[in-house]
């Protein structure tokens, strides 16, 4: 090895320099995502026209032009139409919806009543909250007590008749109540349920394969409008006279069995994904059939197809509204009936307040639920990605 | 199509009514301890949910009325919101006792549907409503022709307005909406010169517009829309009673007797008075009825008498304030004439 007296290469590393203006800071960023090409340069500023001609007018009506409070309708009305406000007003009429939050939430539950309701929502918040949190520990009893139990609870709380509570019908039920319970029965009863019949339909077994296949493609082949429409006006007319059935018994179950048709095609979605060295792995080790479901396929199958069952259960929450076409008011239902019965509340402005309540509070759960699942898939993610 | 399905249901209904017949609802109903009663899901004015959440309306005072004359106690009923469709089935399947939703009375649902129509609790008719500063001297719907009208899709509504304007030879242009939000929508927007639907609909409409006092509703009523309490065929005293409330409503108004004044209207020395009251020690009135003889006191307590009943859900006590037009007293000019109570 030969010794030079000058070195060509540095012996200490060149000191890190900020990277080049056009490269880096909130110009390079701009420069990059919104002004990239030309035709971008002309969306950006196209998408910043609209919004800034929709956002003040958005923000205007919904707040700063907008009534809060009053007793009637006379309170939303302009000079022309018999009110106070200024000719040409326009904005949202917060006081109907805050005069008939009770209703929008409980529907007619009667008022002295209505604590049921909350000490159940209570429950259920009590007992969502800690199972969808990972670090918090006793998930078995947890998940137990939500599936399990809450269901008992929630209908002796809800329904009563015993222990000394005043038994409310379901026809008084309505508002956030109605939406809520239905989703909650056919998420609790969908998932099991669609979990056994995507089972069922890659059974061997002709007879369960059968059944299965005969289930899904029935439900999923009928609109759950027809169902509940039959349940409703055909129904009645068969069995005798005096003799009937809760209205929202019907939608439950028909809800129900439509999600779980659903849910069935979903999973058996993930079933197929998984590679069939899965299943000999699992048959080599000799795990029996429900063995090698429980612990080596569905845990990557229901993984694999998160976003499929919670799409499954938003479009679910939402099919709740159709429930309003057999008499039982939903959130929306409520919101609707409101709105065109009531002259004491009619006032140009109060369909859009009315409307725009029901739609934030329908965003709320679905984006809720969006966002969860997001979360829960990247936590479960291991790798699987392509 | 749609007249096989009716006839379907129509008959299966008539078979179940004799049946269901056979039980006297008065029986029934005296063992639940309610009246339950179908409304409208929501009918400003006649049936809808209030502040609290309580049910008022014309359509539900009548349900309140017959209770109280049943029970003694207006709060004794409950109340079933039905749509349109599935109002008839309720009644023929006795999941309620009574019908009063709005419904029109015509000699289809008295026949071939099994109904039997108590009475007219509101004589309705199609009319129009034009905006009078876009249209102003138009004080007939004669005047209409060439006008586009906005009407709701699939409705009775639509054919009357067909019937109409080729009946008087006028042109028209037909705005056609689904759902009666985007009708009242379209209309104020003054996507169309007129707006059609039964007359009291129209008073409710006329409230969303962003200048009510710029809209009026044309005298003219293109059909005939009597609406009234129903009940299912076959039981005669069950229809007695109810015919008969409605009939003390308007017989109570007739006489001045009214939720304030019924006490001491007991002691009336009008013998007329005296026997609606049942204030006369040997009258049978309402035992013959199968209720107590001071009924007509209870219905009056509980709702006042037709006119109270009417000022206070659409007349001038209400936002809607519908003048009493044909549903003033026979009296007064109208069409509403109580059957003599003695």
């Amino acid at each position: 090895m030969q010794e030079h007296s000058m070195s060509f290469v540095r012996t200490e590393m060149t000191p890190a320099t900020a990277a080049p203006r056009s490269q880096a800071g909130i110009g390079a960023w701009l420069r990059k995502n919104l002004f990239s090409t030309p035709l971008n340069s002309a969306l950006t500023l196209v998408a910043l026209l609209i919004l800034a001609w929709a956002v003040p007018r958005m923000l205007n009506w919904l707040f700063f032009d907008a009534i809060w409070v009053g007793a009637d309708r006379t309170a939303c009305l302009t000079t022309e139409q018999g009110g106070e406000l200024p000719a040409g007003w326009s904005g949202a009429c917060w006081p109907f919806v805050t005069s008939r939050f009770g209703q929008f939430m409980f529907g007619r539950y009667p008022l002295d009543e209505r604590w049921r309701v909350m000490l159940t929502g209570a429950i259920f918040v009590a007992l969502l909250v800690p199972l969808m949190i990972p670090r918090i520990p006793w998930k078995r009893l947890n998940a137990a007590l939500f599936f399990g139990a809450f269901p008992f609870i929630a209908y002796f709380l809800l329904v009563g008749g015993v222990f000394g509570l005043r038994y409310v019908e379901t026809s008084l039920w309505g508002g956030l109540l109605v939406t809520l319970v239905i989703s909650y029965v056919g998420i609790v009863v969908s998932l099991p349920l669609g979990i056994l019949l995507a089972l069922g339909r890659r059974s061997h077994m002709p007879i369960v394969k059968l059944l299965s296949v005969v289930f899904i493609e029935t439900v999923r082949g009928v609109p759950l409008v027809t169902v509940l429409f039959m349940a409703s006006f055909m129904l009645p007319l068969f069995v005798p006279p005096g003799m009937t059935f809760d209205k929202l018994l019907r939608a439950l179950i028909g809800v129900a069995l439509f999600a779980s048709a659903y849910m069935a095609e979903v999973v058996r979605g993930g079933l197929q994904a998984i590679p069939r060295g899965q299943y000999e792995g699992a048959d080599s080790l000799g795990l029996g059939y429900w063995q090698k479901m429980g612990l080596i396929i569905m845990p990557q199958a229901l993984k694999l197809v998160i976003p499929g069952i919670v799409n499954t259960f938003i479009g679910m929450f939402k099919d709740t509204t159709l429930v309003l076409i057999i008499s039982m008011f939903d959130l929306l239902g409520v919101v609707k009936q409101n709105i065109s019965g009531d002259p004491t509340w009619a006032t140009p402005q109060t369909a859009k307040t009315g409307y725009i309540f029901a739609a934030a509070i329908f965003w709320i759960f679905c984006f809720g639920m969006s966002r969860y699942s997001i979360w829960m898939e990247r936590r479960l993610d291991t790798g699987h990605r392509r | 199509m749609k007249k096989f399905v009716t006839g379907i249901l129509g008959s299966a209904a008539l078979a179940l009514s004799a049946s269901a017949a056979s039980a006297a609802t008065l029986d029934d109903v005296k063992a639940k301890g309610f009246l339950q009663c179908g409304v409208n899901t929501s009918l400003a004015g006649f049936s809808a949910p209030n502040d609290k959440g309580e049910w008022t309306g014309l359509d539900v005072d009548f349900c309140r009325a017959v209770a109280a004359a049943i029970f003694g106690d207006g709060e004794k009923v409950k109340f079933t919101a039905l749509s349109a469709k599935d109002r008839f089935t309720a009644l023929q399947s006795g999941e309620i006792d009574i019908l009063s939703r709005n419904t029109t009375w015509t000699i289809n649902r008295d026949t071939a549907l099994g109904l039997n129509f108590a009475g007219v609790t509101y004589y309705d008719g199609q009319g129009f409503m034009i905006n009078a500063k876009k249209l102003p001297g138009v004080n007939s719907a004669l005047q209409l022709s060439g006008a586009s009208v906005c009407v709701q899709a699939g409705t009775t509504t639509e054919l009357n307005l067909a019937d109409y304007f080729s009946a008087n030879n006028m042109e028209y242009n037909p705005v056609v909406f689904e759902k009666f939000e985007e009708t009242n929508a379209a209309y104020d927007a003054g996507r169309c010169d007129a707006y059609t639907t039964d007359q009291s609909g129209l008073y409710a409409v006329r409230l969303q517009m962003s200048s009510p006092d710029d809209h009026v509703v044309l005298p003219e009523i293109i059909s005939k829309e009597p609406l009234g309490p129903s009940v299912r065929q076959g039981d005669d005293q069950w229809f007695d009673i109810v015919k008969w409330t409605y009939f003390a409503l308007l017989n109570a108004e007739e006489a001045g007797i009214t939720q304030a004044n019924v006490d001491e209207m007991k002691n009336s020395t009008s013998p007329d008075i005296r026997r609606l009251l049942g204030s006369e020690s040997e009258t049978k009135i309402g035992t013959d009825l199968g209720l107590s003889n001071d009924w007509v006191v209870n219905i009056i307590k509980a709702t006042g008498n037709y006119g109270e009943i009417f000022e206070r859900n659409v007349g001038t006590g209400s936002p809607l304030k519908i003048a009493r037009g044909v549903n003033a007293l026979w009296t007064k000019g109208g069409l509403q004439y109580g059957m003599p109570i003695r």
